[in-house]
């Protein structure tokens, strides 16, 4: 199993910016196709959502995708075996809901992720304050816990959340759940600052990055990005592993430009 | 204290809380025993970190509270009576006593929580409330107090519930809320309080989540408690004076997410009294839910195996949730109260019995609430000659429709 802070940083120091595309897993029957397909197409890790019934960060889009992924019967399990199953040369991190977690059993959980490997895991609705139990288990079994910066934390926060954080710091870019925007808004660079005074560790951007210039945008600032719910979109509409490739490859030009 | 007449008067129960009640204020951490916490996005956090300083703030503020005593006392038509029901209590063979919190503004016991929380909306430099609501009720109260006010409102409101509860969806109108139909998940009121967190976590800065009961993150399952506190802190000093200073042996009150149940519980959590909640069957989070983490809390919750949350059935779309309030589920952990539940052909049979006994036509939620007192009256559980009070929360006018409907299904069919 990669180390996801270790080839995170390993790639940020031969220059090059960082791209981290989100997918739900099981949300079609190909979506461990489409996981290898965005690898193949130049992300540097990539995000696997584990479909929860109460998605409270999550908009319409990543909400929809979820809602398949549940009709299908899809059970957190399912999605890290298919993670195990594929071809993924490149550290993966599972973003989910804390009661799955807590349900499944923290340790068990943890070596599940392992086992199936899974580097890292995001759990926006466990704030630092709760995240003792889990982050002690999951430190165990090596899996890193990605924590979230807002631009509603204050700076004593943005000190202890990159204290704590393992992997990347996720700095939120707006306000608001995930889901297209037309523009990027205007919080993220102060956000990254803000990280920045605290950690040397990467920071990447996610929440509401929808297209290359935007990625582009982001990553002036931050080491990467995360896309989401424009490449979930794209899926939703039957594109396929293929129209999921093209849409990263467009976001890896983008990002390498910069 | 504003409220220097006596009559149910100075001694409020969530005050008591704090002196070594079995109901105290919880940890920093917002825990009651093991259950509670704040669960929410790293965005929300410094609200709820926030939204605890001010509220601890405004409650030990004389003007706060007594501003706040005057609102529901002169507007909100406080103190509530204690009504015994003569007809009944005969039938059952007990003595049945009824708060009535029918008889509020707005017709339910919510208008208790928004007016606390709407002035603390002004307070913290907010100008507008976000509401999620089942029944309606909580969304009525929450128009209501925003139309006082002069504060923006947007109500959240399952698509089922809108149009099971299509009169209330035109009053908030009418109070010049906007409702939103909420058409994710389940569409009823987890799912409401899904959209709320979603937008609160968009406009933090403007605005204020006014949540209907004693759930969510710290400190919403405490705030919303002593904001209701009223209800126990009345009917207790109301029960002494008719009951000859004695407290009943019984206190019933449905829950949902608990709130009208909380604050009937603080005032007679450190009396002898039995403390009964009654839950919906189709939503019984005390006996048929497992600890689990929702709505930025840790409670008892309806999940599956893998810890998916499951959809709630009951007639009355107020106790349709799969969970509970965090002190509720502590206190049924500690057997301080007990929990039960009553299926929608008890609350049905409930609901008219009010009606024809005693000429008050309850809410459906609260008919859950006499439906336990109606099945139980000559058991073990509740024997004859016991004294019974009941937190009737509201008033039936919103259900009469649909309990026509279904009672005319049945005779078709
Ligand atoms: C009349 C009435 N009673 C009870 C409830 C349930 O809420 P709680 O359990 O918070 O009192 C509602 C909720 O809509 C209600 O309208």
């Amino acid at each position: 199993m990669a180390d996801l802070e270790k080839e995170l940083r390993a790639r940020r120091e031969r220059g090059r910016k960082l791209l981290i595309p989100y997918l739900m897993g099981g949300m079609s029957d190909d979506w461990g196709k489409a996981l290898e397909a965005v690898i193949a197409a130049g992300a540097d890790a990539v995000e696997v959502g584990v479909p929860f019934s109460d998605p409270m960060m999550d908009g319409p889009v990543v909400q929809e995708a979820g809602l398949r992924a549940l009709e299908r019967g899809t059970t957190p399990d399912e999605v890290l075996d298919g993670v195990a199953r594929a071809e993924t040369p490149v550290p993966v991190a599972v973003m989910t809901y804390y009661n799955l977690i807590f349900r499944a059993g923290h340790k068990r959980i943890a070596r599940k992720m392992a086992s199936a490997g899974v580097g890292a895991a995001i759990l926006p609705d466990l704030p630092i304050e709760e995240i003792g139990p889990w982050a002690a288990e999951a430190d165990a079994a090596g899996v890193a816990t990605v924590l979230l910066v807002a631009p509603s934390s204050p700076p004593e926060r943005v000190a202890r959340i990159c204290d704590r954080a393992r992997g990347f710091v996720y700095a939120v870019a707006r306000m608001g759940v995930t889901g297209e925007r037309a523009d990027l808004g205007s919080d993220a660079a102060a956000v990254v600052g803000r990280i920045r005074d605290c950690t040397d560790m990467p920071v990447c951007v996610g929440v509401g990055v929808s297209t290359p210039e935007q990625a582009a945008e982001v990553c002036a600032v931050a080491d990467g990005v995360v896309v989401g719910s424009a490449l979930v979109r794209r899926l939703l509409e039957g594109g396929g592993p293929e129209a999921a490739a093209a849409f990263v490859g467009s976001l890896r030009r983008a990002i390498d430009e910069v | 204290m504003s409220r220097g007449d006596g009559d149910a008067g100075d001694d409020r129960g969530g005050d008591a809380g704090d002196r070594g009640s079995l109901m105290a204020r919880p940890g920093p951490d917002g825990r009651f025993g093991e259950f509670g916490g704040r669960f929410v996005p790293e965005s929300l956090m410094p609200a709820c970190l926030e939204l605890e300083k001010w509220f601890d703030d405004a409650w030990s503020d004389p003007a706060f509270r007594s501003e706040l005593d005057g609102l529901l006392r002169h507007y909100g038509g406080r103190p509530t009576p204690v009504t015994e029901c003569r007809r009944l209590s005969e039938r059952l063979r007990i003595r049945l006593l009824l708060k009535r919190e029918d008889l509020a503004h707005t017709g339910s016991h919510k208008l208790n929580n928004v007016v606390g929380q709407a002035l603390l909306t002004k307070r913290m430099g907010k100008t507008r409330m976000i509401a999620e609501t089942g029944a309606g009720q909580h969304g009525v109260a929450s128009a209501t107090a925003a139309a006082l006010f002069g504060l923006e409102c947007t109500v959240f409101m399952g698509e089922v519930d809108t149009k099971r509860q299509e009169l209330n969806v035109f009053r908030m109108e009418l109070l010049g809320a906007e409702v939103r139909s909420v058409i994710s998940g389940s569409r009823t009121l987890k799912d409401a309080v899904n959209e709320a967190m979603r937008e609160w976590v968009a406009c933090v800065e403007t605005t204020h989540y006014c949540l209907g009961s004693v759930m969510g993150p710290h400190p919403f399952p405490y705030m919303v408690r002593q904001l209701q506190s009223v209800v126990g802190a009345e009917a207790r000093a109301q029960c002494r004076e008719r009951l000859a200073g004695s407290d009943p042996d019984v206190v019933v009150a449905c829950v949902g997410g608990g709130s009208n149940a909380a604050g009937t519980f603080a005032g007679f959590v450190d009396t002898p009294a039995r403390l009964i909640g009654v839950e919906a069957a189709g939503g019984a989070a005390v006996t048929n839910g497992v600890p689990g983490v929702l709505h930025g809390m840790y409670s008892r919750l309806l999940q599956d195996e893998v810890g998916q949350i499951e959809e709630a059935q009951s007639i009355s779309a107020g106790l349709d949730y799969p969970g509970l309030g965090p002190e509720h589920a502590h206190l049924a952990s500690i057997g301080r109260a007990e929990y039960s539940s009553a299926t929608d052909d008890e609350v049905l049979d409930a609901f008219r019995l009010l009606s024809r006994t005693e000429g008050i036509i309850p809410a459906l939620e609260s008919a859950h609430a006499l439906a336990w007192v109606a099945r139980n009256a000559g058991t073990a559980a509740l024997p004859h000659g016991s004294t019974v009070l009941v937190t009737l929360s509201g008033r039936g006018d919103k259900d009469v429709a649909q309990v026509r409907e279904i009672l005319a299904g049945r005779r078709d069919g």
